[in-house]
């Protein structure tokens, strides 16, 4: 089985087309998935290959999408659903919070929802405030459901593998700025396995915990960084729910300081969370407080004069990782 | 298709269980022995009955807050039922789930539901595993008059006509949504009409009457069945009790005259007279029926009584699925 190269949304589209072919309970559903193969292309080719009855275009009704993969999902089909946008999973918020979620738990555990629901989130492409949001802290406060945010085309894969033939109810986020982005990545079918981090890149003088676009962001940092003689940590979460905190523990109590780098908005984020538990369960082993890079407290701007100063990046990042650095130990 | 005597009283025997069920449940609140909301199907009967013995057990439904009727007209364990209300650990949910999660995925109960019309979509996800499996079964929603006025409702009365599904949807019209008569919450008297909006058939039952109820669900489930898409039918009902709980007279919002007259068509009484007249029955016959539904609800009470509640670990099982493929 040999690597090529190829882009993060032809991996995520390979591993779809990989789990249809191996299980023919497994169908994708939602608005323009057919024909047009999704507005960024996310199921392109999908409907040539395995006809209309296994790709359905869907009325644009997030509700009522998210409630056919539910009902198909009890009654044994293995649905992906797509949102198009994760704003518009609010759409839908009823459907994927007060039902998928929780359904096998209010049925005293006596149901198996193994729906994956795909969406694209993230900001950059100045599609303003209701088309570039990172939503992920509402999904991931929610118990029942799975939160993924792949960072590069190989994981892609193998986390929407996993995601297809998860038994739970996933939420797959694709960042809209990645989809182009070029990796190596296996032919043939593999699962990464969800709720396990990947350390992305070794270091000793501080880790950088992050998910999604800003993986390669905080990866870029770290490059700076180490110019400047600082070695960075890079954890990429890879699932935010369940949440791989030992993986984030073990480098924090190796480096001694971290930040949290994410690209949704900083107040109430998913950081806060990762922040919280590393003080909890690290916080003998801290020389700094933990610090966030994420976005400010503000919908998301249309014109890029303002959303590139809205945005966390590398440059962000790698002041974060300054300032981090920067603060001297208190005297003992 | 001409009615057996023996299916007549199937029909009376479910009405009666939905009834003694949920008289029993009201009173067991009253006495303080349930815990959490109840919603009190009583005087709906004739609509989960006629609905469900126009199914097969492989069939589908997914229902409402209101949704007791609906499982015990499945073939739902009055036992477990009763257990589920009581927070037991021997319910249908563990006691997780309690009166508005309760479901039977072995009979196709998809489940009760805490959200107005959010059961619909779910009743449309599985018609549409129906028609992707290429199967001859059947999926219906029940849902009351209100959830017409929200959105899920719409998208999903749209997306299985559009995908030309094998769902079936009941509206119990009870005339009231929660605490606020229909006719103040909109201007159109039949609910049926809404269903020209999404090119599928929609008829007007007397929802007191089972055999009208059962007659038009033989037909929309028959379309269905054989692929000609949806079908709406509305059984126009009434809830005897208040939306939540057991007082049925003295309520601000609905006047005691109307319940009275509601009660005068009783589908319990109504019917039995029906069997009655056309000799289809005796009295002793029918006699026995109450007397064998209310042996029935003592062993359950006596097993809800009698099973205990979810150990404390129980709390955090259920969460997830552990068992993936």
């Amino acid at each position: 089985m040999s690597d090529r190269t190829i882009s993060y949304v032809n991996a995520f589209t390979e591993a779809i087309q990989l789990e249809m072919e191996a299980d023919p309970d497994v169908f994708i559903a939602g608005e323009d998935v057919g024909a047009h193969g999704g507005v960024f292309h996310t199921f392109d080719g999908i409907q040539a290959r395995f006809g209309e009855r296994r790709a359905v275009d869907t009325p644009i009704s997030e509700q009522a999408i998210i409630g056919l993969g539910i009902g198909a999902a009890l009654t044994g089909l293995r649905p992906i659903v797509d949102l198009m946008f994760m704003d518009f999973v609010l759409v839908a918020a009823d459907q994927i919070a007060n039902q998928a979620a929780k359904l096998k738990y209010m049925f005293g555990g006596n149901a198996k929802l193994p729906l994956t629901i795909t969406t694209t989130g993230g900001a950059g492409l100045s599609a303003a405030a209701q088309h570039s949001q990172s939503l992920e802290a509402m999904f991931c406060h929610i118990p029942g459901l799975m939160i993924v945010y792949p960072s590069n085309a190989h994981d892609v894969k193998g986390l929407m593998a996993a995601c297809i033939r998860e038994d739970n109810p996933t939420l797959m986020v694709l960042h809209k700025r990645m989809l182009g982005q070029k990796g190596i990545v296996p032919e043939g079918r593999y699962q990464l396995p969800l709720g396990v981090a990947n350390v992305a890149r070794q270091g000793s003088d501080v880790t950088v915990v992050s998910w999604g676009k800003m993986v390669n962001d905080s990866l870029a940092a770290a490059d700076q960084l180490a110019a400047e003689g600082t070695s960075c940590e890079v954890v990429d979460l890879r699932t935010l729910s369940p949440l791989d905190i030992d993986t984030v523990v073990t480098s924090v109590r190796k480096t001694n300081r971290v930040i949290v780098a994410h690209e949704a908005v900083r107040f109430g984020g998913f950081g806060a969370e990762v922040a919280a538990q590393i003080q909890e369960y690290a916080f003998d082993y801290l020389d700094a407080p933990v610090g966030r890079i994420a976005a400010p407290f503000t919908p998301i701007p249309f014109t890029p004069a303002l959303e590139n100063i809205y945005l966390p990046d590398a440059n962000k990042i790698a002041a974060g990782i300054r300032e981090t650095l920067a603060r001297p130990l208190l005297a003992t | 298709m001409e009615l057996t005597p023996a299916r007549h009283l199937d029909m009376l025997r479910s009405m009666i269980r939905i009834r003694l069920f949920e008289e029993t449940a009201g009173k067991l609140m009253e006495a303080g022995k349930m815990p959490g909301f109840l919603h009190l199907y009583v005087g709906q009967e004739a609509v989960a009955t006629g609905v469900c013995e126009a199914l097969r057990v492989d069939d589908y439904i997914s229902s409402t807050h209101r949704g007791h009727g609906h499982l015990v007209a499945k073939g739902g364990d009055l036992s477990r039922m009763m257990a589920e209300l009581m927070g037991r650990a021997g319910g249908y949910c563990g006691g997780k789930g309690g009166s508005m999660h309760i479901n039977d995925l072995k009979l196709g109960m998809l489940g009760a539901n805490g959200i107005v019309g959010a059961g619909v979509p779910i009743a449309v996800g599985a018609g549409f595993r129906n028609k992707y499996l290429g199967t001859d079964q059947v999926s219906v929603a029940f849902f009351g008059d209100a959830a017409t006025n929200i959105g899920a409702f719409h998208e999903a009365a749209n997306m299985a006509c559009a995908l030309h599904l094998p769902v079936v949807f009941i509206c119990e019209h009870n005339m009231y949504g929660e605490y606020t008569p229909t006719e103040k919450a909109m201007v159109i008297a039949d609910i049926v009409d809404r269903a020209a909006g999404y090119g599928m058939p929609g008829v007007i039952v007397d929802g007191m009457d089972v055999l009208a109820v059962h007659e038009a669900t033989l037909e929309a489930v028959a379309r269905a069945r054989r692929g000609d898409g949806p079908a709406l039918v509305e059984a126009k009902t009434y809830r005897y009790y208040n939306h939540h709980g057991i007082q049925n007279l003295g309520l601000k919002y609905r006047p005691d005259a109307e319940v009275l007259a509601w009660k005068e068509r009783d589908p319990i009484f109504s019917f039995e007279q029906r069997l009655l007249d056309g000799g289809i029955a005796t009295r002793d016959e029918m006699d026995d029926v109450w007397a064998g539904v209310r042996a029935t609800i003592e062993t359950a009470i006596e097993f809800a009584d009698s099973s205990p509640f979810p150990e404390p670990e129980a709390l955090l099982t259920g969460v997830y699925t552990r068992s993936n493929s």
